[in-house]
């Protein structure tokens, strides 16, 4: 199984290698890994996939926060989170095809970011399959260069449900339920 | 980034700082570290850190032991380290020097020493330029080190310098190298040394969860036969007395690892010595038929349980571990306690109830009694044979006025031999390149050891492949003003453990393990060493005493028989109790009885 984790780390020279060459030299696989600035100044943020099972994922985990420059490590896999990725595609074209191109990418709530006579970039952002079957679409009128950023993920906030409760506790209790029961309560009044 | 952290009391006590230059902070820093003793070899990139040395040798602080290679100043680092527990230090210049250090920060890692590697480095403005003895030293060595620094600015390096040696110490130790710029050794900074350590990164000490240490004594007081699998994590926390207070109190016998040769003492009833693939016979089948394995600071390393899939299946597993990363790395245990051994063992013995397992000791010693018919110990032997030779050696030095001595073993079949017939009476007796299996370790770490500890016996225990790797360093005993370490060469013209191995599994084609050597006495003597050649066992326990007799160092080269093998074995990629054992000694002139005539 694919497992996203982030890891966070401390913006030093030479960090990213102190890394890469650990996953390496533990042959740990993996599927993807994007370095960015974080919240923090100072701290740099690194989400990446690991394909495998959950002893080498804890693996994985265990040794990545064995490197000093590390302060945190987390595995999302298991939380609700956006998970997104971004690819930009030069595309062949001519007069012929290129309404259809625009059409898919529109389907596919891409953009057409830079056109030229006889080619176009398409900037696609959306979840890794939605990122493939573009690319499997435009496939068909060639591609002549392709960027992808690799998977980038947040975990979904936890307000939402929280603010959610406290409606509907505020409603059961607006309508006379004065003693709802804790069940209900953590359910949000559901 | 360190003021911020101090509070208002502590501020107030701050030190003030002195400027100095990048050269003398190094030694400022070592100074405040408690180090007495570096290994190293100076060059043109470190040189002006060798300048600044001389104020602080010739004011007795600090002793420089200049070596004959760098790999071999790591090593001594690492047998200093060993030995007293503190940090080891060596230091040495840029490029060829820094990339020959790389061996001894190896073996540092995998055994778990605490050194602290100071290199030389091209000034800033060079850097990449592939300048004259540049090499990318921070590069070569991230994977070989616990932590690694390259500082290009002064006022960057006495924290650096404290960060070091507090990563190298704390939490399972490993080796730290620092890369210094020579323009930074030159530079002047100010220097104080009592500003906090900020590392949001580094948990050295995780915390115990005292749940799984109830569990952990549940199992264990239930269990009818339970078994302790001890490594090196017992000395590192120095254990040992809680260790042997726990199995005395629940009876419960001992395996160790090369590593944990001595966790209790190897003449204690319960001890069942060395386990894995040169292990006792008995000790390996304990492992396989134990119903409760309580594995303590051990990392399951393959020398330890062959194969995997076949290891202990019939025991529930409890995994004593500081480092988390070991814990499921190899075996999957039961029941995982995370923590310093020095806060889970203590609390788990308040929980250790008192109990008898008879019935599983006498199995053991039926096996034990089993293993005692072939082994070559109870036998009359009429060749010099390396077993007997070291069991001379643990005879010759049990008893001495300076105490029990120190044993440092290369790599190959004497090392197994060592860790077989001498009988290790406490934690870091014997000191071994265990993880990476490193030779030519024996003589500088015995040198490193010996340098801790000048009133010490140190036997250095050796081969004569591993010697010749690093038989440069007899120069330093002497230039040491005679430092006492007595070497035993257990010379069989063969690098034997290969050659062992390609006679079990090559059909005996012996390719590239023939190995000539110099006259180890002639050579010794050039290097103005006393030094004997013994081949009859008569002549060894005479040997012995003149060594220990003789002031100073003293080499040994014993002549011993040329094609032995080390058994038990256990081939790679079999089970654990599948060994070869022990076949029946054909040099023999009759079996004398259970008691054990040498």
């Amino acid at each position: 199984m694919k497992h996203t984790l982030i890891a966070w780390m401390r913006d030093k020279p030479g960090v990213l290698n102190r890394v890469s060459g650990m996953l390496r030299r533990r042959n740990f696989n993996i599927d993807s890994l994007q370095v960015s600035h974080s919240e923090t100044p100072g701290i740099s943020r690194m989400t990446f996939v690991v394909d495998g099972n959950e002893r080498m994922v804890d693996q994985v985990i265990s040794q990545m926060r064995k490197v000093v420059d590390v302060t945190r490590v987390e595995d999302i896999s298991s939380k609700p989170s956006v998970v997104r990725e971004l690819a930009l595609i030069r595309v062949q074209t001519n007069a012929e095809t290129r309404s259809d191109i625009v059409q898919m990418v529109n389907i596919y709530r891409g953009e057409i970011v830079d056109v030229a006579l006889e080619s176009m970039v398409v900037q696609i952002v959306g979840s890794e399959d939605r990122v493939d079957s573009l690319i499997e679409l435009l496939n068909n009128f060639g591609i002549i260069e392709m960027v992808r950023t690799g998977r980038v993920a947040v975990v979904r906030g936890m307000t939402e449900r929280k603010h959610r409760r406290s409606t509907a506790v505020w409603r059961a209790r607006a309508n006379g339920y004065e003693n709802m029961d804790e069940e209900r309560l953590t359910t949000g009044g559901v | 980034m360190t003021e911020a952290n101090l509070d208002g009391q502590q501020a107030s006590a701050a030190e003030e700082s002195i400027p100095m230059t990048g050269a003398q902070m190094v030694w400022e820093a070592f100074v405040r570290e408690g180090v007495n003793t570096v290994f190293g070899h100076p060059g043109g990139a470190i040189l002006p850190t060798y300048d600044a040395l001389a104020s602080y040798e010739a004011a007795g602080k600090i002793h420089h032991v200049l070596v004959r290679h760098e790999q071999c100043a790591a090593h001594m680092a690492d047998g200093y380290a060993r030995a007293t527990g503190r940090v080891g230090v060596c230091i040495c210049t840029s490029g060829p020097a820094a990339t020959n250090l790389v061996t001894g920060l190896a073996t540092a890692l995998m055994d778990s020493v605490p050194v602290v590697a100071v290199t030389g480095q091209v000034p800033t403005n060079l850097l990449g330029t592939d300048a004259f003895q540049e090499s990318d030293v921070v590069g070569v060595t991230q994977p070989v080190t616990k932590h690694n620094y390259l500082v290009t600015d002064v006022s960057e390096l006495p924290m650096i310098l404290k960060e070091a040696f507090y990563i190298a110490r704390e939490g399972r130790p490993g080796p730290v190298l620092i890369d210094i710029c020579k323009d930074v050794q030159n530079a002047t900074g100010e220097f104080r040394y009592d500003m906090a350590i900020d590392l949001p990164g580094f948990e050295p000490w995780p915390t115990v969860d005292m749940s799984k240490i109830q569990q952990a004594a549940d199992l264990i007081n239930r269990a009818e036969r339970p078994l302790i699998l001890a490594g090196h994590g017992i000395k590192l926390a120095g254990v040992s007395r809680e260790l042997l207070e726990m199995v005395e109190r629940a009876e419960i016998p001992v395996v160790t690892t090369l590593l944990g040769a001595g966790d209790i003492p190897e003449s204690h009833p319960l001890s069942l010595g060395m386990g894995g693939m040169h292990g006792e016979a008995y000790a390996n089948r304990a492992v396989q038929g134990c119903d409760v394995l309580i594995a303590m600071g051990m990392r399951f390393d393959d020398r330890i349980t062959g194969s995997l899939d076949r290891f202990a299946k019939q025991a529930k597993i409890i995994h004593f571990e500081l480092d988390k990363a070991e814990v499921g790395k190899n075996v999957v245990p039961d029941l995982p306690v995370i923590g310093n051994l020095g806060e889970t063992l203590p609390a788990l013995l308040s929980l250790i109830e008192e109990r008898k397992h008879p019935d599983w000791l006498t199995e053991l010693n039926v096996w034990r009694e089993d293993s005692g018919q072939t082994d070559i110990i109870n036998y009359e032997v009429d060749e010099l044979i390396p077993p007997y030779v070291i069991r001379q050696l643990w005879h010759s030095t049990k008893d001495t006025e300076r105490g029990p001595a120190i044993i440092v073993t290369d790599v190959g079949q004497h090392q197994m031999w060592e860790s077989q017939y001498f009988v290790h009476e406490f934690s870091g007796q014997l000191l071994t390149s265990g993880g990476l299996g490193t030779m030519g370790y024996a003589l500088p770490a015995a040198i490193g050891a010996q340098m801790a500890y000048p009133d010490r016996l140190v036997w250095a225990v050796v081969g004569d492949g591993g010697f010749q790797m690093t038989l440069q360093e007899l120069a330093v005993l002497k230039q040491e003003r005679d430092l006492p370490v007595k070497i035993a060469i257990i010379n069989n013209g063969f690098l034997g453990m290969v050659r062992q191995w390609q006679q079990l599994f090559y059909e005996k084609r012996y390719v590239g393990t023939p190995i000539v050597a110099p006259d180890f006495v002639k050579l010794a003597d050039a290097y103005g060493i006393p030094a004997l050649a013994v081949r009859k066992p008569e002549d060894v326990s005479g040997a012995f005493k003149q060594a220990l007799e003789t002031p100073g160092p003293f080499l040994i080269d014993f002549r011993v028989k040329e094609e032995l093998n080390v058994y038990p074995m256990v081939a790679s990629g079999a089970a654990v109790d599948q060994m070869i054992r022990r076949p029946k000694p054909t040099v023999v002139q009759g079996f004398s009885g259970v008691e054990p005539s040498w």
